[in-house]
């Protein structure tokens, strides 16, 4: 079919490109996290002591133990939010459709900066959200607590990944033969029995796609907790940055980075193992 | 025979296309009922207006006493066999066969022994545990039927099941659906476009032309009976004479015979086989000479093609020995009895 010549020419780019920038920059920071810090320089001296720490110090596990579950709840939330939404579009929009779909879209054009510096403004002391409960008298003074929690980053970041569960899903669902939907209620199956029986297990593939990127996003985050975040809602990338940064600690960094790295590709493998088990088409 | 299903005056209309026009037919108990016709006929809409999947515009169901049309689809006590099985591929087909079971509530043990049943009825019963996606075509038909018949409704619908299967196993698919439908004694509606499917199988044939209903009869009724110059070309072959009937005389071009008619324009229709080869004198019979144009083998018998005196093309089947050669100079003849008058929306 092909020519030997032509089959390196298109295989060769993207595998050196996966080797040079991915496969070595893994592999350099898996080689760091063996090594140690020595008054302030890295010292090529093996050893097991950036995990031992990683396991024996509070920050890090209490740390990790926190963002796994914001991204937990920016998981579940981006599914409610997301799967009645993808739901509507794929069987009851209609003519409006497409437009609506669009609309799912545009938030993803805008920079995730500027939604994550509008829900500080919303959520502020002098906010928009403050003003408005003292206006209609819901409380006398602003609510501090709003800005600056772990509450804030689990509104921006499902709000900010919620469109990502929504498309998965939609593509899934649009996937559905609708004569199976009239099938089911030929055997007498009314539409609620339908949405249980037919229509949910045939777009849990989507459903899974979408709750991986959600999960796997929020995971990584660190400009949410950076910027909505406060002392009480940083998350372990927050640390990494820090490490790699401030604290010029690369090898604790870069265990814990190997960590988050092994965790995330299992969850993958995972994801990819349940959505195959579950897909027929 | 008892009326099923009543159908009365059912119109749909899509925007501005008219794709049903003032249906009006019965379905008895236990018959199988096809209805035929060619595509955009509205033949599917019909059976999709029973089911319920698309509301009439006007008219009326009714079953068994009550109104069909007030309930949703998934009250009615019907079930449809879909043109592409419409199994669910999440499902085994054992579980295919036993969802509408399950909806009803059923207990566990009932719905195994009539899935088995069922799967046995159709020979499916070794596959019950595999996926729809792992048998055949035509494997997957006899599920979809077993999974509508497993719960015994008092009608089923049947949407060109056959349709995607090959030739050969669609004529097997034919004989077994007749012998199971005998069986189980539920009525059949069946949609096909394949007139000789719809022979082969049908107690009656219901005929639709742009969504009308041209003529509801027996296979054989329909045949040598037709009611419209559209159902005597649709069903089989035909000759149509189109002409004047003046005083109990018909005429067509240069043929004559006596008719008991209305005077005015009339058309004929005169089967193939009921043509012969002229024996002896015109003894009450329609005679008359043409040029063999055409032949046709067809295994029993042979198809020719005669062209007569002022361009009539008369078609018929030869069952003379030794076959028709073109060029050969023939004598023809029908008797007025198998001159069928047939209305005629198309003459003029």
């Amino acid at each position: 079919m092909f020519s030997r010549a032509y089959k390196a020419a298109v295989t060769i780019p993207p595998l050196a490109w996966i080797t040079l920038f991915l496969l070595v920059p893994y592999l350099l920071m898996f080689g760091y996290s063996f090594w140690a810090v020595s008054s302030g320089n890295v010292v090529h001296q093996w050893n097991l002591g950036n995990y031992h720490d990683l396991l024996a110090k509070d920050v890090y596990r209490d740390t990790l133990l926190r963002s796994l579950w914001i991204a937990t709840r920016v998981t579940i939330f981006a599914l409610l939010l997301g799967y009645p939404l993808a739901y509507f579009l794929s069987f009851y929009a209609g003519a409006s459709k497409d437009l609506l779909y669009q609309l799912v879209i545009i938030p993803l054009w805008v920079s995730y900066l500027v939604r994550a510096y509008a829900w500080k403004t919303i959520l502020g002391t002098d906010g928009v959200l403050n003003t408005l409960l003292q206006f209609f008298h819901i409380t006398r003074h602003p609510v501090d607590s709003l800005l600056y929690s772990p509450f804030a980053v689990v509104l921006t970041l499902t709000h900010i990944y919620t469109p990502f569960v929504v498309l998965p899903i939609y593509a899934a669902m649009e996937h559905v033969p609708r004569n199976l939907v009239e099938a089911s209620h030929d055997l007498g199956a009314s539409p609620t029995q339908t949405f249980w029986r037919v229509i949910f297990p045939l777009s849990a593939p989507g459903m899974i796609a979408g709750a991986t990127f959600a999960f796997v996003l929020s995971l990584g985050d660190f400009l949410a907790p950076q910027l909505l975040g406060g002392p009480s809602g940083i998350m372990i990338s927050n640390i990494v940055v820090s490490l790699f940064g401030a604290a010029y600690n690369w090898p604790l960094g870069a265990a814990i980075s190997f960590c988050i790295l092994v965790l995330v590709v299992s969850l993958l493998v995972l994801a990819e193992r349940l959505e195959k088990k579950w897909s027929y088409s | 025979m008892t009326s099923l299903l009543s159908i009365r005056n059912v119109a749909k209309i899509f925007g501005k296309t008219h794709v049903l026009r003032d249906i009006s037919l019965e379905v008895a108990a236990g018959e199988f009922l096809t209805i035929l016709g060619e595509s955009g006929s509205g033949k599917t809409t019909l059976l999709r207006v029973i089911a319920g999947f698309e509301p009439a515009t006007s008219g009326e169901l009714w079953m068994g006493g009550g109104r069909l049309d007030a309930l949703p689809p998934y009250k009615r006590p019907v079930n449809t066999v879909f043109q592409h099985y419409a199994l669910f591929p999440h499902l085994t087909i054992g579980n295919n066969v036993a969802y509408g079971l399950q909806i009803a509530g059923v207990s566990k043990e009932e719905t195994a022994t009539r899935v088995n049943e069922a799967l046995a009825m159709v020979k499916m019963g070794a596959h019950a545990a595999k996926k729809p996606s792992q048998v055949s075509g035509g494997q997957q038909q006899r599920v979809a039927l077993a999974r509508a018949l497993v719960n015994r409704p008092k009608l089923l619908l049947l949407d060109e099941p056959l349709s995607a299967l090959d030739a050969n196993l669609r004529r097997q698919m034919q004989i077994e659906l007749k012998a199971l439908q005998r069986e189980v004694g539920i009525a059949f509606v069946f949609v096909t476009h394949d007139q000789e499917e719809a022979m082969v199988m049908s107690d009656r044939i219901a005929l639709l032309k742009g969504g009308r209903l041209e003529q509801i009869a027996t296979p054989r009724e329909i045949y040598s009976r037709p009611a419209t110059s559209y159902v005597a070309q649709f069903i089989g072959h035909t000759n149509l004479l189109r002409g004047q009937v003046e005083r109990g005389v018909a005429r067509c071009g240069s043929l004559t015979w006596s008719v008991q008619a209305p005077d005015g324009r009339a058309s004929f229709s005169v089967r193939p086989e009921n043509v012969r080869v002229a024996s002896g004198a015109a003894a009450g019979s329609v005679q008359f000479e043409g040029l063999v144009r055409h032949q046709a083998f067809h295994g029993a018998t042979e198809m020719v093609r005669v062209e007569c005196a002022d361009g009539l093309i008369v078609l018929l089947r030869w069952t003379g020995t030794g076959g028709a050669k073109i060029g050969d100079a023939v004598r023809l003849e029908f008797s007025p009895r198998d001159a069928i008058a047939v209305d005629d929306a198309e003459a003029g």
